[in-house]
């Protein structure tokens, strides 16, 4: 068969644009290079929805911000993802950094971001109680928010699969043709796709897959990310974003109530040469520790539960690259989908929608659509009554796998159900192991459901797909050597 | 409508220390049920396969699995109901004094339990990789150590080939020396203290028996790798700091940690039960009873414990407590606080009672093989003790009878160090 369209790339970018095209009458298709969807990118955001006052107007990526800001409340009521408005504060320790918030704050209005409030010190300490107190003034954004940027992936995936498209992980993209009006796309391991149009939205990769298919020469640069996940019993969870005075290349280092009850605190903005380069470092830590002890109080090591780092794709211009390609023909770049991309993404799905119309794409709205999806049960936010009702369906609603997080088996039964089969497939997907024991008490659990489910034995079972096998063999496999000295202690 | 049950005693967890507790409750008569998450009782022991534990306790040697199937034959048989697969969600207390708990089952769904007495045992949890911060890529292969040991003993699964141990607590000695006897390699255990964090019988049988690296005062500080471990990176510390021009690669595709044990309190804490910063429990009297009437604590989520035996007795002396409390015997004295000074981490309890039998448990700073243990109260020396073998890994327990407890005021426990090295 051939698809009307391709998507590469299922991060946020092409899972927003397969959402808004699966309303229409055709066929699309994801593919994705990683074992499961928002396994690049898009997994190691921050969360944020911008404000809409760090760029000016003149970018796409400020247009697309602002627009994209504003769907989210739609959005989150058809597809049911963890997002609140908590707003957001930016904050000065200086009246040098003052200067910088005005223009900030300007930009804002000039923008046309409404409700922006400058505040002075006693102001922002009635906004947020957990500020330092010796910060000089800053200004307010209501606007802005967090969400959970996996959950927010998977549901768009999921609403776009409930609409016909199709998804294809482990899918690699190492080759294009044209044959007749259609591209012939070629994956790593011999599989082959057939599209009428093709959407470049392959984050980091995005400059190789456009020499693929002899689009555009561009580099995306890698600027690295470092995150610190603070336990939610952390003193320092604040009530809203945190954001300090940005530098040249960075919104700076936040202080983020998730969307799910954690603090995070991060990112650095670094640029590095691999773009598979996801450490962390004890330098960068300090540093992310330092800032924002400056910001907030009660943040301290000891409430540390985990680490992890993310690449944004930058192009060489800071902006987004969405346009029809010039030089191949029904190809769509949807490239350089750095901060603010989440935000933007519904504008960005919406954007390259628009771009395959004025390609030729006939948009033929369907009869039947799913437009919002069934809400997701979660033991941990139901009513003790509700509780009752899904025990007497079935009983693994009330078998509690995750107890950090107190994720049921039910739920990991879903997302194993739903293609998630990896341990950090169903972890992103439910939350179980992102507690602070960090899966040490559950990750057998949970890797015994799946093998239960999938069938796969426990041992061949993956962290993220390809190599990461969690264990290599059973009990019995290895040679055991007899070098063995016996003391008495 | 949610199903209500009313008991005496509730007792969380049915580890050691839970089971130990509902079999001297249940044996007094009073109502005792034991909630455990996991399907059989016993906790961590099941996955303790190797022997050593119970001689103390049980006098005789027996394995993790036959210390839990003994205790909770014990439980059982003293009358304590087993409430098993179940978690609870919450706690709290009800204006009428009793405490009520949220707790979903598979079996029984949802269920309110009310009771007289809780007894929190609850254990503890292993601090991991992200606790520490620990610098590099996240691949498949990380591990706690317990974690590994849950793996390969209960599900016959072999997490690695060659494996990298970092931390040299107990659970990190005895995995070195099961997974060398599963055909695993061990590399090194890796250690930032100059001292080991196990017990020393551990350090010979785990380690030395098989030939196996111990670095002390050393760091990893590096995981490499994108999908599978393929190494770590590890640096002397000098003055703490690690010295990374001095690091060294080694090669493996497994890191395990076991860095320390974290009482997991945090249930305890949605009550308002005020927690000690330096166990991580919660500050009790020598009643073990928390700062919440009516909530007791111990075992391994109330300090660290070295040997399970201690655990067992630990949790006894508790439910004896309780229930003289629901009795309403309560002990003439009056109460007043205990403090640690020099050399010692932390003494529990943190409240004693002048006229009642009392044990002290406390955890040295320091290795010495010369050392004098005091206790001072309104100025006097009222005890003392000389110790020829003072380790951190190993806790230091003293009973002190009633009629050493006759006054009230503060009481003082200092470690001295002696001449002797």
């Amino acid at each position: 068969m051939t698809y009307d369209v391709a998507i590469i790339g299922a991060g946020v970018t092409g899972a927003s644009s397969a959402w808004h095209l699966s309303r229409y009458q055709l066929k699309a298709v994801l593919l994705e290079r990683w074992a499961d969807v928002c396994f690049g990118v898009s997994k190691a955001n921050s969360g944020i929805i911008h404000g809409g006052f760090h760029h000016p107007v003149s970018t796409l990526k400020a247009r697309l911000e602002i627009r994209g800001n504003l769907m989210f409340e739609r959005l989150q009521h058809e597809l049911g993802f963890p997002f609140k408005r908590t707003g957001i504060l930016v904050v000065a320790f200086s009246e040098e950094e003052m200067s910088t918030v005005h223009k900030l704050y300007e930009q804002g209005i000039r923008n046309g971001v409404r409700d922006l409030e400058m505040c002075g010190r006693d102001r922002l300490l009635q906004l947020e109680e957990k500020l330092n107190p010796e910060v000089v003034g800053g200004f307010f954004a209501p606007g802005g928010g967090t969400i959970e940027p996996y959950r927010y992936v998977f549901s768009l995936v999921e609403a776009a699969r409930r609409n016909d498209v199709d998804l294809k992980c482990n899918f690699e993209v190492a080759g294009a043709d044209r044959q007749e009006n259609t591209w012939l796309i070629r994956s790593a391991n011999g599989e082959e796709v057939r599209a009428r149009y093709v959407v470049n939205a392959a984050g980091l990769f995005a400059d190789r897959v456009s020499r693929i298919f002899g689009a555009e020469e561009f580099t995306i640069h890698p600027r690295k990310g470092e995150e610190y996940l603070l336990d939610r019993n952390s003193p320092a969870r604040p009530q809203r974003v945190i954001f300090p005075v940005p530098t040249e290349h960075s919104k700076g280092v936040l202080v983020i109530p998730t969307a799910e009850g954690t603090t995070m605190i991060g990112p650095t903005a670094d640029p590095v040469e691999n773009k598979l380069d996801t450490t962390t470092s004890a330098d960068n830590m300090k540093r992310i520790l330092a800032h924002v002890r400056n910001m907030v109080n009660g943040i301290s090591p000891r409430d540390l539960i985990t680490s992890f780092a993310g690449l944004r794709p930058v192009m060489d211009n800071e902006d987004f690259y969405i346009a029809l390609s010039e030089k191949a023909p029904d190809f769509v770049q949807a490239a350089g989908i750095q901060s603010p991309g989440l935000t933007a993404s519904p504008a960005i799905g919406e954007y390259v929608k628009e771009l395959l119309k004025s390609a030729g794409l006939p948009l033929l709205e369907k009869v039947h659509i799913v437009s919002e999806l069934a809400p997701r049960h979660e033991i941990r936010h139901e009513p003790i009554e509700e509780m009752e009702r899904l025990h007497r369906e079935d009983p693994a609603w009330t078998h509690i796998i995750c107890r950090c997080e107190k994720i049921s088996e039910a739920e990991i039964v879903e997302a194993v159900r739903k293609g998630h089969t990896t341990l950090d497939g169903v972890k992103f997907y439910t939350r179980a192991g992102m507690g602070r024991c960090q899966g040490g008490f559950c990750s057998a659990k949970i890797m015994k459901i799946i093998s239960r489910e999938t069938g796969i034995p426990m041992e061949k079972l993956t962290k993220k797909g390809g190599k990461s096998r969690l264990a290599v063999g059973r009990l019995g496999d290895l040679k055991v050597e007899t070098n063995q000295k016996t003391s008495e202690a | 409508m949610i199903q209500e049950e009313t008991f005496d005693v509730t007792v969380i967890g049915a580890g050691a220390a839970g089971l130990a507790a509902a079999a001297v409750t249940a044996a007094a008569g009073k109502t005792t049920i034991v909630i455990d998450r996991e399907d059989r009782p016993g906790g961590i022991l099941r996955q303790c396969i190797h022997n050593g534990f119970g001689l103390r306790y049980f006098k005789e040697e027996l394995t993790g699995p036959e210390y839990a199937e003994q205790a909770a034959e014990k439980a059982e048989k003293a009358g304590a109901n087993l409430r098993l697969g179940a978690t609870v969600l919450d706690m709290k207390k009800e204006p009428d004094g009793t405490l009520l708990l949220l707790v979903l089952s598979p079996g029984d769904g949802v269920r309110k339990i009310r009771s007289l007495a809780v007894i929190l045992a609850m254990g503890c949890r292993e601090r991991n990789r992200g606790n520490l911060a620990i610098p590099g890529s996240r691949p498949a292969g990380v591990f706690t150590a317990g974690a590994a040991q849950k793996l390969l003993n209960m599900e016959g699964i072999l997490p690695g080939k060659k494996a990298v141990i970092v931390g040299s607590g107990d659970i990190g000695l005895i995995m070195a020396r099961r997974l060398r006897w599963s055909g695993i390699k061990v590399e090194a255990v890796v250690e930032i203290m100059p001292y080991p964090a196990g017990l020393t019988r551990n350090i010979v049988q785990c380690l030395n028996d098989f030939g196996i690296p111990l670095y002390l005062e050393h760091s990893v500080v590096n995981i490499l790798g994108r999908e599978r471990v393929e190494g770590v990176e590890v640096a002397p510390l000098k003055d703490g700091i690690p010295q990374t021009e001095r690091k060294f690669h080694i090669d493996c595709d497994t890191v395990l940690f076991s860095v320390g044990l974290i009482p997991e309190n945090e249930l305890s804490s949605s009550v308002g039960v005020a927690l000690n910063p330096s166990t991580g429990g919660p500050l009790v009297d020598s009643g073990y009873e928390t700062g919440v009437p009516g909530i007791f604590a111990a075992g391994n989520v109330l300090h660290v414990h070295d040997l399970v035996d201690f655990v067992s007795e630990e949790a006894e002396h508790a439910a004896q407590m309780v229930i003289r409390r629901l009795n309403g015997e309560t002990a003439p004295g009056g109460t007043f606080p205990v403090k640690v000074e020099s050399n010692l981490k932390y003494v529990v309890p943190n409240r004693c009672r002048n006229g009642q039998d009392t044990r002290f448990a406390f955890r040295s700073l320091i290795v010495t093989n010369d050392a004098e243990l005091e206790a001072e109260q309104n100025g006097k020396i009222i005890w003392k003790r000389h110790y020829n073998y003072i380790r951190p890994a190993e806790m230091i327990i003293v009973d002190l009878k009633a009629e050493q407890l006759k006054e009230e005021g503060e009481l003082t426990f200092r470690l001295k160090k002696g001449e002797k090295i």
